[in-house]
């Protein structure tokens, strides 16, 4: 119950930071992209802000041995880097350069009735079962 | 550069900083959107309702400034349908692919001083600015 209403929590302090920073906003995304055009750097300072509190409390998080909220740390344990890691990358890359939207944004756009965030969720969730179907076995 | 707003920008960010915080000191998850979106399909059941919650805290989050600061951000008109079809496509399926997206890699993935996730956010990066290039100045599908 607590794990839950934190995640809830959690949810809503990232879809308010979205549409603060605009990363909500598409064209937004694309003018950042966009070095040789209409070039917009604000978004690079969203990287700024997240990592400015996110390097400082991980480093503070991973000394614990536990959550405050029981259970274990769920982290990557994968180390390597491989082919599916940058080609999943360059795909990824591409995908959002032709829309402007990344999973948050488009989950975030809901929020703001976009019909583009409606056709991208769905798009975004074919694209997991095509990989998951071609690559992964679940049960 | 009419349009440069660096303060609004740092200010979301920290925000988001402090929601990949709750998640992780809390309930030990990271806050990486297309992993806890992937997962509500195939996660294991108990898992599913912290996932459904921090995505209706997404839109949540978004629907309350929207009510808050309405002409912040208007939704885009008219752009090309084949490109949000396409492009939502590969990036689900990219996502999947390198296990993560830029809340995963680009920021929790960073924060946690991972070279995957550094690899995987120049990776995305790079190809991002490479098509945004190629769909407006080279084949101008956009206006």
């Amino acid at each position: 119950m607590k794990n839950n209403l934190m995640a809830l929590l959690s949810g809503i302090i990232f879809g308010i930071g979205l549409s603060l920073s605009q990363m909500i906003n598409p064209n937004k995304v694309q003018d950042f992209l966009d070095i040789t055009g209409h070039f917009d750097p604000s978004l690079i300072f969203v990287m700024i802000g997240a990592l400015s509190v996110a390097l400082v409390s991980f480093k503070w998080i991973r000394k614990l041995s536990m959550p405050l909220f029981g259970g274990d740390f769920q982290l990557a344990k994968k180390t390597i880097i491989d082919k599916s890691l940058i080609i999943g990358g360059i795909i990824f890359g591409v995908g959002w350069g032709m829309s402007g939207y990344c999973p948050g944004p488009v989950v975030a756009g809901l929020g703001l009735f976009s019909l583009e965030s409606v056709v991208m969720v769905i798009s975004i969730c074919v694209g997991f079962f095509a990989y998951n179907a071609l690559f992964e076995r679940h049960k | 550069m009419e349009n440069f707003t660096p303060f609004s920008a740092l200010a979301g960010g920290v925000l988001i900083g402090i929601s990949v915080t709750v998640l992780l000191l809390f309930n030990g998850r990271i806050a990486g959107v297309s992993g806890i979106l992937n997962g509500l399909f195939f996660a294991s059941k108990p898992d599913k309702l912290w996932r459904l919650l921090f995505l209706v805290g997404l839109v949540l989050g978004a629907l309350v400034f929207q009510l808050g600061v309405p002409d912040f951000n208007s939704p885009r008109q008219h752009y090309p349908l084949p490109l949000l079809i396409i492009g939502g496509f590969l990036v689900g399926f990219g996502a999947r692919m390198a296990n993560g997206c830029i809340s995963g890699h680009g920021v929790c993935g960073l924060a946690n001083l991972s070279l995957r996730s550094l690899v995987a956010t120049c990776a995305f990066m790079v190809s991002g600015m490479l098509t945004v290039y190629i769909v407006r100045h080279v084949l101008e599908l956009t206006a």
